[in-house]
């Protein structure tokens, strides 16, 4: 649907988006993640059209965006977006939600019918006559969206829709992008912060890091294998640094980081330096003082709990086992196991649950 | 304190006997004074406009030049049009001087400039946010100005307001360029002016009670205008009714 080649956007000496190439397919929900000011916004903003790149193309269902101003118009006409600040005129909602209708010449009857089916699809069917500007932020962001369904996009540009909501609003938005990709088959560009949002929704998600695009796939891939310690650490895993792998048989291997022996799961070949992507919540504790339990667990590391930070239901243990480990479990095994400060532990990690990632200088060495 | 208390006293017995000088006075302060206001929002409305949504070399300079013209005398502004459309001047052959036509003329160059200035803050005070949303609603550039026009509409009658209530106060250009004659070029400042030079204190009591109400009316439109605005902010800001 959307073919990006070698995309970049400098503004003076910055380059906000770097040699960026991605494929968007019709129909799917793609969602943009990475920290705020990593280049998602201006991502979206060049997809649109409301600006242009530095270099690189944007092919739209295969035509060159790159045309003359009067082409460039036909194709936005075919996309809409939402913002992430809601912008609404001083006039009804109904007129709000006409106004991509009205540029496009379409008659009133149909307008008014058209309208009164968008502002349905969003549930706010009673606050048609209503002036836009004294609504609440979430139902400004629902008649944005209304208004960019009104003209019937092929394809919906979200710019990290629901950043300035409150859960509850945030919910029915992503609630309605999701129905919206149902219903009419509409191509779903999102970019959001919050990578949980970003899992929840998307079908595909793209990482973008200091205006690089560095790891695109399914939620699973993102979470549970990061391409490196950077994305790694976005996706909640503190990466455990300095492994070396010391065996390898057929892909089971052996890595020792300082004391302790990992078995893991990998292809790096023996001798080269490697991370550990460990998520908090594949590691278990145990009191070490309690009976070893029959377990397939293969990796038991003894540490002692450093830090307890609660996480609403859950609390996350950080444990010094030479390195630090992360565990998340809930706050009810926290209590039963009696886990304090201080206190020693073992932690179990299945050799599944370790992602290892080969590192930089490795990488370069091994070709 | 006689002259001032039988001055009033005269006034008065003129306003209501609605005087024919009077009315006639007022009326053609009034039809002058609307014609260049309008006239001038005309040009000065889209020449605003012109400005903001464009990105030129030198544009800053462009609207510090504006801003500096706010405060022109306008006995400046009657002296350089004096000397344009004088018998002598390049453009005398218009017959300007002397006429209501060069008056109207002369309040348009008073207040373009303030207008153009006050259209250009009330276009920059629209958030940026709806130009975008205009475009990627798919409106060409022509429908995306509008419409953020539309959406500065209060602040942008302001400044034809504010316009209005410069051009009928000034005497500067009225009287250099329309030479206060009577029944033709006499409006209520400069006529003000002569009648008290005369010591004929009752009429030009009368007459600036008149430029008072018309002052009045002006600034009652711009306090309405305004709440209007502010009504909305509050709104705003309280998150509105569902807040």
């Amino acid at each position: 649907m959307i073919r990006i080649e070698k995309l970049t956007r400098a503004f003076g000496a910055k380059e906000a988006l770097r040699d960026v190439t991605l494929e968007i397919r019709r129909g799917e929900i793609f969602t943009l993640i990475g920290p705020s000011g990593s280049g998602k916004s201006t991502l979206i903003r060049l997809i649109d059209l409301l600006d242009s790149p530095s270099s690189g193309k944007i092919f739209f269902d295969g035509t060159d965006t790159a045309g003359p101003k009067k082409d460039r118009l036909v194709i936005r006409r075919r996309m809409s977006m939402v913002f992430q600040k809601p912008a609404v005129l001083n006039t009804s909602v109904a007129e709000n939600v006409a106004f991509g209708l009205k540029f496009r010449g379409v008659p009133a009857t149909e307008a008014e019918k058209k309208v009164k089916f968008a502002l349905h699809l969003v549930g706010l069917s009673d606050l048609y006559s209503r002036r836009a500007i004294t609504l609440s932020g979430g139902e400004m962001q629902r008649v944005a969206l209304a208004r960019a369904m009104v003209t019937e996009p092929e394809v919906l540009l979200l710019d990290e829709p629901t950043a300035n909501l409150d859960p509850v609003s945030s919910e029915m938005i992503e609630d309605l992008i999701v129905r919206i990709n149902k219903r009419f088959g509409t191509t779903i560009v999102m970019s959001t912060h919050d990578m949980l949002q970003g899992q929840r929704l998307a079908d595909r998600i793209g990482v973008i890091m200091d205006g690089s695009l560095v790891q695109v796939g399914s939620a699973p891939e993102i979470f549970y294998q990061p391409k490196g310690r950077q994305i790694a650490r976005f996706v909640g895993i503190d990466a455990i640094t300095g492994g070396r792998v010391i065996e390898n048989t057929g892909g089971h291997a052996l890595i020792r980081v300082g004391e302790t022996c990992f078995e893991a799961l990998t292809d790096i070949p023996k001798g080269k330096r490697v991370s550990l992507c460990i998520r908090p919540e594949d590691v278990t504790l145990t009191p070490s003082d309690s009976v070893s339990e029959k377990t397939s667990m293969r990796n038991r590391i003894v540490g002692r709990i450093q830090k307890i930070l609660p996480s609403g239901p859950f609390v996350r243990i950080a444990v010094d086992c030479g390195f630090p480990l992360v565990a998340l479990i809930t706050r009810r095994s926290c209590t039963d196991l009696g886990l304090s400060l201080g206190s020693m532990v073992i932690a179990g990690v299945k050799a599944t649950a370790i992602h290892v990632l080969q590192e930089d200088g490795d990488r370069n060495a091994a070709g | 304190m006689s002259d001032i208390t039988n001055g009033i006293i005269q006034a008065i017995d003129l306003i209501v006997t609605l005087n024919p000088e009077v009315m006639q006075i007022a009326a053609l302060s009034l039809y002058i004074s609307l014609t260049a206001t309008t006239l001038a929002a005309i040009v000065a409305i889209p020449a605003g406009a012109l400005i903001y949504f464009n990105t030129f070399y030198g544009k800053r300079a462009v609207i510090i030049l504006i801003q500096t013209l706010y405060s022109v005398p306008t006995v400046v502004v009657g002296l350089i049009l004096y000397l344009l459309i004088s018998r002598s001047g390049p453009f005398g052959f218009l017959g300007l001087l002397f006429t209501s036509q060069g008056m109207i003329l002369g309040q348009m160059v008073l207040i373009i400039p303030i207008m153009m200035g006050l259209v250009i803050s009330a276009l920059s005070g629209i958030d940026r946010g709806i130009s975008d949303t205009l475009i990627s609603l798919g409106a060409t550039q022509f429908q995306k100005i509008i419409e953020i026009v539309k959406e500065a509409r209060f602040a942008i009658l302001s400044a034809v307001v504010l316009g209005f209530g410069r051009a009928i106060a000034e005497v500067g250009v009225a009287m250099m360029i329309g030479g206060n004659i009577r029944d033709h070029t006499r409006v209520l400042t400069t006529a003000i002016t002569l009648e008290t030079g005369m010591g004929k204190f009752g009429f030009s009591i009368a007459l600036g009670i008149i430029l008072l109400v018309i002052a009045l009316i002006v600034v009652v439109i711009l306090n309405l205008i305004t709440s209007a605005l502010s009504s909305d902010l509050q709104q705003i800001a309280g998150g509105g009714p569902h807040g």
